[in-house]
């Protein structure tokens, strides 16, 4: 997928400026925390849980490729097939080919950030396969041309207005005159065109939120059962998900779906919480004849071991961006990928590389609501600042930066020039100021100037006064 | 003559040192009001957050060596800021964690309080004798809330001063967009935050916004200056010490 996170600036400035989208992220801030906090008072033993969720994945990514190799054991003991991918090139070409051996047409896909990553759709349609998103949100954004902004809701900058009319473009062979004012009707029209799609598609693929080694299950929660009907009805069900999706047993599961939802949408359980165990079976009502899962590395197994292992433990729960200033302000397209927020400040980098993403981990103020409501207990900002601490040693950042943050470095480091300096600069500054005791411009900080005032400093240093204060005492006691 | 009170080395920041001396006499008075001997070493300089927080870790450990050395023979270190207290107690420990300063910062960090949490949770301060005619709002800066976990102490402190009337406003908690370098690193970024932020402040209907950390307030009155507002900006140990007769942060419009 294409990377547009080097221009995170302009996208920024964009995003900024467009009204419509400002308007939407207010539904953000709106929706998702206060619903978080209500579910988590309501449960006291929440940050109980939240240890006992951040254990069960520090113990499986200590042992990743135990309950790897035992997860498949599992799957092809109830019949299905893992396919192990290292790059997304891989993923999309094994996907192909099973793709191609059932000459599939159409595909419905349950909705799923890792096919974001490895770009699924557009390859599909490179194919001639035609990919069909049965989410409501991937639904309406792949109307629009468009990627998902936000992990757990991909059309949140979005409203109705703007649904309604890709519905009456793309819709076409429906009367005119319905009535789509209301979120209900919206929601009507794509059931009922999404319907006749689940029968035609060939293949249904599916992310997972957990893969299971002690049984070989494959687990999404969703909250429309689209992902239901994607697995179920074709004959074939493709499961694409990265290695780190893997805990070891049904029991880790239901702790960690304990916080999964509270810190997503505050719920205390998605609608559905669906298991999958391999193909159909004899008997079976229902179910795919073949069950293959996609296991996708992509770079994380080089994460493993570094100081960037924690956020592997990441449920991709949503919470980290729900609380972020910075993308209430801005939003997801901005980061210029497929993760956005926090989360994707420090993934992002680890699979794309800091070279090309380097914006989005310096594009935080640390203020750590992220990390304080991460219900995997993922240190967000101090990974951002490993990333920042990379850039340096590969002087990355620009000259400009660095240089002046060296220039200030040495005189930090050296107190006696440092007072001498501040001595003789701070009194000038001051009278500067003016009656006004403040700037409204100043040379070299029109970043701070642009937007607001520049207190100037009240006198000369503390340090200069103390001193004075100090001097005066001895001479007094003398 | 034995001096039982404790005695503090106040780490006044580089902010407060270059911009808002007040702050720091405010500092001190409210230390020496409950009992203690305080002490400024002049070997300080900053607590080497800039460094830091930009991946320059070696100029960072060098400033924290400096800071330990200059602090550690104290019984307690103390910051009006929870930014910068936060930095000394819980990033000092992880910096030096692999050299032969690591025992040394360790010992170091137990020492360190921000000025609010020492008054109320150290010494147990429970009033403190000033007056402030007029209503204020308090902003929670996030190092020292989600760090240090100030949040009760200095709304405890200014419930103990006279005439004061605290105004909630919505979102305390939630960040300036100040964020260090950040603010000028992503000007556009940071006017959007502040600008919520000050949004909420306004419709707090106080007269005054304080706060525990200078970098924010700054932020904030620039904002509101910029505005127009005529809300005064000041920290919160100025009010606390009796010392709100001076000019707020900058200026205020008279």
């Amino acid at each position: 997928m294409e990377i547009k996170s080097p221009e995170f600036k302009e996208n920024a400035r964009g995003a900024l400026a467009d009204a419509q989208l400002q308007k939407a992220l207010g539904n953000v801030r709106a929706g998702f925390i206060d619903k978080r906090l209500k579910a988590i008072d309501a449960l006291p033993e929440f940050d109980a849980l939240r240890d006992s969720a951040r254990e069960i994945k520090d113990h499986t990514l200590a042992h990743l490729d135990l309950y790897l190799e035992a997860y498949e054991k599992k799957v092809e003991e109830v019949g299905g097939k893992v396919h192990w991918a290292e790059t997304a090139e891989d993923a999309r070409q094994a996907i192909l080919n099973i793709c191609r051996s059932v000459n599939a047409r159409t595909v419905t896909k349950g909705k799923s950030m890792i096919t974001e990553e490895i770009g699924l759709n557009d390859f599909f349609e490179e194919q001639g396969i035609r990919p069909v998103e049965t989410d409501l949100g991937e639904y309406i954004i792949q109307l629009r041309g468009e990627r998902p902004s936000h992990i757990i809701a991909p059309a949140v900058h979005l409203n109705k207005e703007q649904v309604e009319s890709d519905f009456r473009r793309v819709h076409d062979h429906l009367p005119v005159a319905r009535d789509l004012s209301e979120p209900e009707s919206l929601l009507a029209e794509a059931r009922r065109v999404l319907r006749s799609e689940y029968f035609a598609a060939d293949v249904g693929i599916t992310g997972a939120n957990f893969l299971v080694a002690e049984t070989g299950t494959s687990i999404i929660v969703t909250n429309e059962g689209n992902g239901d009907l994607t697995q179920t009805l074709p004959k074939v069900h493709i499961v694409v998900a990265s290695i780190e999706k893997v805990v070891p047993t049904l029991d880790d599961v239901s702790q960690i779906l304990r916080v999964l939802a509270r810190s997503a949408t505050g719920q205390d359980m998605s609608v559905y919480t669906t298991l999958s165990t391999g193909p159909r079976r004899e008997g079976d009502p229902d179910g795919p004849e073949e069950y293959h899962v996609i296991l996708l590395d992509n770079g994380r197994s080089s994460m493993l071991g570094t100081e960037f292992q924690d956020m592997l433990r990441c449920i991709r729960c949503g919470a980290c961006m729900n609380h972020c200033p910075v993308y209430h302000s801005v939003g997801g397209h901005a980061y210029g990928w497929v993760y956005p927020g926090p989360m994707g400040a420090v993934l992002t980098p680890s699979l794309v590389g800091v070279d090309k993403s380097g914006h989005l981990p310096n594009a935080s103020t640390f203020c750590g609501r992220c990390e304080e409501v991460c219900p995997m207990r993922i240190p967000l900002p101090r990974m951002m600042r490993h990333w920042r601490e990379r850039e340096f040693s590969r002087r990355l950042n620009p000259a400009t930066q660095r240089y002046g943050l060296k220039g200030w470095a040495f005189f930090a480091r050296h107190p006696k020039l440092y007072r001498l300096g501040a001595s003789l600069a701070i009194p000038v500054l001051s009278l500067m100021g003016g009656t006004k005791r403040r700037f409204s411009w100043l040379p070299f900080a029109g970043g701070w100037t642009r937007h607001r005032e520049m207190p100037a400093p009240e006198s000369r240093t503390f340090m200069q006064q103390w001193r004075d204060r100090e001097a005066a005492k001895q001479g007094g006691v003398a | 003559m034995t001096n039982e009170k404790p005695r503090i080395g106040l780490f006044v920041t580089c902010l407060v040192d270059l911009f808002r001396p007040t702050v720091g006499f405010a500092s001190v008075k409210l230390l020496e009001d409950a009992g203690c001997d305080v002490d400024v070493p002049m070997a300080q300089t900053c607590c080497g957050q800039p460094a830091f927080n930009s991946g320059d870790r070696a100029d960072a450990a060098a400033i924290a060596e400096n800071t330990i050395k200059a602090f550690e023979d104290y019984d307690y270190v103390v910051a009006p800021s929870g930014s910068c207290a936060g930095m000394l107690k819980k990033h000092y420990p992880e910096l030096l964690k692999d050299t032969p300063m690591a025992e040394r910062a360790e010992a170091f960090s137990a020492k360190v309080h921000e000025l609010m949490s020492f008054l109320v949770d150290v010494l147990g301060v429970e009033t403190v004798d000033a007056s402030h005619a007029g209503s204020v709002t308090y902003h929670d800066s996030c190092s020292g809330l989600r760090e240090l976990k100030i949040r009760e102490q200095p709304r405890k402190l200014l419930d103990s001063v006279k005439g004061l009337k605290l105004k909630e406003m919505r979102d305390s908690d939630v960040c300036c967009g100040f964020g260090g370098t950040f603010c000028v690193k992503y000007p556009d970024i940071s006017n959007k935050i502040v600008s919520e932020k000050s949004a909420n402040i306004k419709a707090s209907g106080a007269e005054t916004l304080l706060a525990g950390d200078l970098g924010c307030l700054m932020n904030m009155a620039g904002k509101l200056q910029r505005e127009g507002s005529d809300i005064k900006v000041r920290h919160v140990a100025e009010v606390l010490a009796g010392m709100d007769d001076k000019p707020a942060i900058g200026g205020g419009r008279n």
